[in-house]
């Protein structure tokens, strides 16, 4: 068991050493850092000075060192447009990002779990067939047209709930959160909605589809000849066989929530780390694009990796994997 | 009164290419205490006489005629409720795969806890520490420490005892126990075997016990019913089935057995195999494989008969024209 711990954790450290090399390399391929740093009219002494001080005639494997200790302790440098640090200007955008992947990943558990266990235990209902159908058109357009439309209807017509931005926040530290004012959570359910649209279909087919799998095994059916009740058999034994792979999908979705977001955050002027990116592509500010990259990586792999050793919590069968045989089997 | 009377018993399964009769018009009863072998080949409708008599036969499939009853009270029309009631407390079941049938991601004492208090009112630790008890009393050592463990922690013997506890602690006065021991070790499925009949005897439970080892039937049952196509072939006492059957199929069956005797016996085997569903001759069922074959079973459906002890479905015998 610690040796599995410790070769995830191996692997997790070896994929984010390989995302901050990439993230090095824009350093050398999107344009040169010297001209985004001195003035136009410097000349080729004070070019080279600055060239210097960046360490940028060191070994390529020397510079790399560097920004991998760097960007351990957070600092990716200033960013070439707002000339403030990265790590002060993502740290600004995060709550906001996060909390709205927060509120789009509850919802899709919240809506999605009950749907897809409904659909299953009634596949045949008119609310069954129903839900099928509007999740598959969920499922196939595409999220800014979700999102476009869901701003047309209660935004523009029904006039219920703003189109952009994030509501009064209140700060709580360095922390500013939507979740304490009207204003703040009304314009939370929008963005949300929007983001959460693409994995609340997932969950929901997946919990179905599962469920209906799990429903045919010999277990159930031995649950059912032991006369247990329905409401054991269906949300004890079945729903606990059927949550394993959904928490599997969930992580690995949590992780696209917070990729999509760069979308739902354009369409909704939503002031996240996603909307700083779509402005760092813009202005090849290539700091903030690479701490992007490497948080971003940084928050799947951390997810992942926590999902599979969660995996090992909820599965007695792996938990137990090493210990020694003898009392085990006989 | 039988404890369990089944009477003219038909499930269908509708399908593109019309309707399958998957048991045909199948009767027997079920004595208290009495253990009722049930043989016949692969999908003779063995594993579905059973399922429908507790109630779990998969849709489409359904029972389309006839009766079950329990105690003289019909059971077969039995919906959610009180079927459920009927199930685990009146009528236990263990099915053929121990590795599938426990769920795997509850430890046994919760399996057995939870069956438990389903049926009895009794308290988490009064049902606890019956759950020790059943574990003791189907073999399963240290069973205080074993109660603790997920069902992959077992043999597949030992989850076979489980399952047997697991069936057997509501109490039921009837078990059906489709083939409990195919899918384990040669040398456990006698004790299984033993196990079972042991402890069903002390309860004086009834058990319809499904199987195609003769050896099994010999040594365990009372009574033996034998089943082709769907249909009912013969029923009576386990030794005058065994000896001296009455139905040409249940010759052939027992003539495909080997036995250690004096000089070695040629096999006889039942040349063709049984029909599909789909394409069960007029007449009597067994007719194109029959060495007794004669014209009128090409057109009459033999009625049960009785015969000796037993009865038998056959045109040979008196009485089992229609
Ligand atoms: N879902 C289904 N649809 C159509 N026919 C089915 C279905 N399930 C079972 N049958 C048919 O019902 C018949 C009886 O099956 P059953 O499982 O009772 O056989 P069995 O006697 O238990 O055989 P075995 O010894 O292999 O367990 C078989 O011919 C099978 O093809
Ligand atoms: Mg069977």
């Amino acid at each position: 068991m610690p040796l599995f711990i410790l070769r995830r954790v191996l692997q997790a450290v070896m994929v984010m050493l390989t995302v901050a090399f990439i993230a090095f390399l824009m350093f050398r391929f999107l344009g040169d850092p010297v001209n985004s740093i001195v003035s136009q009219d410097a000349t080729q002494v004070e070019r080279e000075q600055v060239r210097e001080r960046l360490g940028l005639d060191d070994p390529l494997l020397v510079q790399y060192g560097r920004f991998v200790v760097d960007a351990a302790r957070g600092d990716f440098g200033m960013s070439y447009r707002n000339a403030r640090p990265v790590s002060a200007l993502l740290a600004e955008r995060f709550p906001a990002t996060a909390e709205l992947v927060l509120v789009a990943a509850l919802m899709s558990l919240a809506i999605g779990i009950p749907f897809g266990i409904y659909t299953a235990l009634r596949p045949r209902g008119v609310l069954s067939q129903a839900l099928q159908i509007v999740s598959l058109i969920g499922i196939s357009l595409p999220t800014f047209v979700t999102g476009i439309l869901l701003i047309l209807c209660f935004s523009v017509w029904l006039g219920w709930l703003p189109s952009f931005g994030r509501g009064e926040v209140v700060d709580i530290g360095w922390w500013s959160t939507g979740f304490l004012t009207a204003s703040g959570l009304k314009a939370l359910i929008l963005p949300s909605f929007m983001l959460c649209i693409f994995q609340l279909t997932l969950i929901m087919r997946l919990v179905r589809a599962e469920m209906l799998e799990v429903m045919r095994t010999d277990y159930i059916k031995f649950a059912r000849a032991r006369g247990l009740k329905a409401r054991a058999i269906n949300f004890r034994h079945a729903l606990k066989n059927t949550l394993i792979p959904v928490v599997t999908i969930f992580g690995l979705q949590l992780g696209g929530l917070i990729a999509f977001a760069i979308i739902t955050e354009t369409v909704f002027q939503w002031p996240g780390m996603g909307a700083l990116f779509i402005q760092a592509v813009n202005f090849t500010d290539v700091p903030v694009m690479a701490a992007y990259l490497v948080l971003v990586s940084l928050i799947f792999v951390v997810i992942n990796t926590s999902v599979d050793l969660l995996y090992n919590v909820i599965d007695p069968r792996l938990r137990t994997e090493r210990k020694p045989a003898t009392n085990a089997g006989i | 009164m039988a404890l369990l009377e089944v009477d003219r018993l038909r499930v269908e399964f509708p399908t593109r290419n019309g309707t399958l009769t998957a048991v045909d018009d199948v009767s027997f009863t079920v004595e208290e205490g009495e253990v009722l072998g049930l043989v016949g080949e692969s999908g003779a409708g063995k594993s579905m006489t059973g399922a429908a008599i507790i109630g779990l036969i998969e849709p489409p499939g359904h029972i389309a005629g006839g009766e079950i009853r329990l105690d003289g009270g019909r059971i077969d029309a039995l919906r959610g409720e009180a079927l459920r009631k009927v199930r685990g407390k009146q009528i236990g079941a263990i099915f053929q795969d121990p590795l599938t049938s426990l769920n795997p991601l509850f430890t046994v004492g919760d399996q057995l806890v939870e069956t438990i208090r389903t049926h009895l009112p009794l308290s988490v630790a009064e049902a606890r520490r019956r759950a020790v008890d059943w574990l003791a009393e189907v073999g399963i050592p240290a069973p205080d420490k074993r109660i603790d463990q997920y069902p992959h922690q077992f043999s597949g013997g030992m989850r076979q005892r489980v399952v047997i506890a697991l069936a057997l602690c509501a109490e039921p006065r009837l078990i059906i126990a489709d083939e409990p021991t195919t899918a384990l070790d040669v040398s456990v499925q006698a004790q299984i075997i033993a196990l079972l009949k042991k402890l069903c005897r002390e309860r004086n439970a009834a058990v319809i016990l499904v199987t195609h080892d003769m050896g099994v039937i010999a040594e365990t049952a009372d009574r033996v019913a034998v089943m082709y196509a769907g249909r009912l072939a013969e029923i009576g006492p386990v030794k005058q089935v065994l000896e001296k059957p009455n139905h040409p199929y249940t010759a052939g069956l027992m003539g495909s057995i080997p036995r250690i005797g004096p000089r070695p016996e040629r096999l006889i085997q039942i040349a063709g195999s049984m029909p599909r569903l789909s394409d069960i001759p007029a007449g009597c069922a067994f007719n194109p494989r029959c060495t007794r074959v004669f014209a009128d079973c090409h057109v009459h459906r033999p009625r049960l008969a009785a015969s000796g002890d037993g009865a038998v479905a056959c045109l040979h015998y008196e009485g089992a024209r229609p």
